[in-house]
């Protein structure tokens, strides 16, 4: 299977170990993306010659693959977005635009990217309406307790991820959604860290927004999904962008806007990145999403069990494996973490140091900054060897 | 390996001038956020050169190297002169040039002391 990445190929040398960035691309996504530029590169709901119809097949049938590996009810209540950034800025921009008042609250984590913090602090201070947090253990598991505490009759919108990209905790998220909807409060997952990486099945989570990226699970940059319930969608008045490809009428004083989902893809969209996204969930599923979390529950458990008998290595975030998807943070006491991936670096080894974009969380954990060695379907038992060999060579370059 | 030759492991594991200065005449601090290096640097001076300084601070070796190597180097230069160092002097000091992921490493200290010394000028 690694030899269906072209990049493993041409450097067998290399240990990718940040997937959680962005993952490595298999062939069959560069062929699909060829085959769009090379034999159909038409604009699509436009021309009326058969380019142009081949490219909305496959532009359209690329959403309803999205929908099958989702299980989405609907194919309409998948968006394609330029990733999972925009999705919860346009969501910022709509929905919160018209549903948040003044006075109310949105609940949130500690936990969150930054793309999923600052876009709802720009919409407080617009709506003047307050972002409650909800904080974590010392091992980075979510303080479930703290939801139902934390929950009020302001609060109109709980927005939270589902893997952390910092540490990899696995928030268990089905018990908490209930609770929002029992509340009457929509929920919004970030689930750029998990559809990558476990089966995702909207309808049994049951979140009124979804969003996640093309890029992290085999497929191209530029593209990402955001899934919103049909229900919420119909109560949604404005999309967050405007122009061509979502107008019904326009007039010179005023516009009627289309149905969902075109109503919310204005302008032209990555065509070939939705082809391409729709050919890496096939990918992904041929191998099957079960098979890919337990190959990286293995590989975690080995990490845990490898670089945890490494003296001097700190292992931060749940170290279980059962609560933890292929995300290990760790440090070594007395050397920073940038000092340590450079060293890394010269050995071939892709790591991860800093802050992982997630600043609150490691302030409230007290770590200016972390290694962060990420895994994904094409990372083996002897890619963690590396690393632990990787790990002793900087101990001995800093004679620690 | 060029990067962590022995002088930069040395002088971070054993600073040299990496304390508080409880007279001096100036202080700034500085921070590179997104990597979690901070630095304070402590001056003393007369009316036209600096007479001492040292510096207090957190970071990766190439940071804390740096700004060991720059106190020893900048005592007894006239403030007129600092504004005029650049990456090329820190280079010369550590023995190595540093690539665009880790030059803001490297400057931290000189930066957060020439901000200093426009400080003291103003
Ligand atoms: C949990 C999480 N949310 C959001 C994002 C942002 O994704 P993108 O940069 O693809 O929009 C990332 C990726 O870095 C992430 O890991």
């Amino acid at each position: 299977m690694r030899s269906d990445f072209p990049l493993l190929q041409k450097q067998p040398e290399l240990v990718y170990l940040d997937s959680a960035a962005t993952s490595l691309k298999p062939q069959p996504v560069l062929d699909a993306m060829n085959e769009y530029y090379t034999g159909f590169s038409a604009n699509i709901h436009r021309g009326l010659y058969d380019l142009s119809e081949r490219a909305t097949v496959a532009y359209e049938g690329a959403r309803e693959t999205v929908r099958e590996f989702i299980n989405a009810k609907q194919a309409h209540e998948i968006i394609f977005t330029r990733g999972t950034t925009e999705a919860i800025n346009g969501l910022a921009q709509s929905w919160g635009r018209q549903f948040v008042r003044e006075g109310d609250e949105i609940l949130t984590t500690v936990l969150e990217h930054h793309s999923n913090l600052v876009p709802w602090q720009m919409l407080a201070r617009e709506k003047k309406c307050a972002l409650k947090h909800i904080d974590v253990n010392d091992d980075g598991t979510l303080r479930e307790e703290q939801f139902l505490k934390l929950l009020s009759r302001q609060t109109r919108l709980l927005t939270i991820t589902h893997v952390s990209n910092a540490l990899g905790t696995i928030v268990p998220l089905r018990k908490i959604i209930q609770q929002a909807h029992a509340a009457g409060i929509k929920v919004l997952v970030d689930a750029a860290q998990s559809a990558p990486h476990m089966p995702l099945d909207v309808q049994y989570l049951d979140a009124d927004f979804v969003v996640f990226s093309g890029h992290k699970m085999c497929g191209p940059t530029g593209i990402g999904v955001l899934y919103m319930k049909e229900r919420v969608q119909e109560k949604l008045e404005l999309p967050w962008h405007f122009g061509g490809g979502m107008i019904k009428e326009v007039h010179l004083k005023k516009s009627t806007f289309q149905k969902a989902p075109n109503k919310f893809e204005a302008g032209t969209p990555p065509i070939a990145e939705a082809i391409g996204l729709a050919a890496a969930m096939r990918y992904l599923q041929s191998i099957g999403m079960n098979k890919i979390r337990d190959h990286e529950k293995q590989l975690l458990h080995y990490a845990l069990k490898t670089l945890g008998a490494i003296d001097g290595v700190q292992l931060y975030g749940p170290n279980n494996p059962a609560m933890q998807s292929g995300v290990l943070s760790f440090g070594i006491e007395g050397i920073h973490p940038h000092d340590i991936a450079e060293i890394l670096n010269e050995d071939n080894i892709a790591v991860r140091a800093g802050h992982h974009c997630c600043m609150p969380l490691m302030e409230r954990l007290n770590l200016p900054a972390t290694v962060r060695a990420s895994f994904y379907l094409y990372n083996t038992e002897q890619d963690i060897d590396r690393l632990a060999a990787g790990l002793r060579n900087v101990k001995k370059i800093f004679k620690s | 390996m060029n990067l962590y030759r022995e002088l930069i492991i040395d002088l971070y594991k054993n600073p040299v001038n990496k304390r508080s200065m409880p007279d001096a005449h100036i202080t700034n601090s500085g921070a590179n956020v997104t990597c979690g290096d901070r630095v304070r640097i402590y001056i003393k001076k007369d009316s036209e050169k600096i007479t001492d300084l040292s510096f207090e601070g957190e970071g990766c070796a190439i940071s804390i190297a740096a700004a060991s190597l720059l106190t020893e180097e900048a005592k007894g230069v006239l403030l007129n002169d600092i504004s005029d160092w650049g990456p090329h002097n820190i280079f010369e000091w550590l023995g190595t040039e540093l690539g665009p992921a880790r030059i803001k490493c490297g400057l931290l200290a000189l930066e957060t002391l020439q901000e200093a010394v426009k400080k003291i000028k103003q």
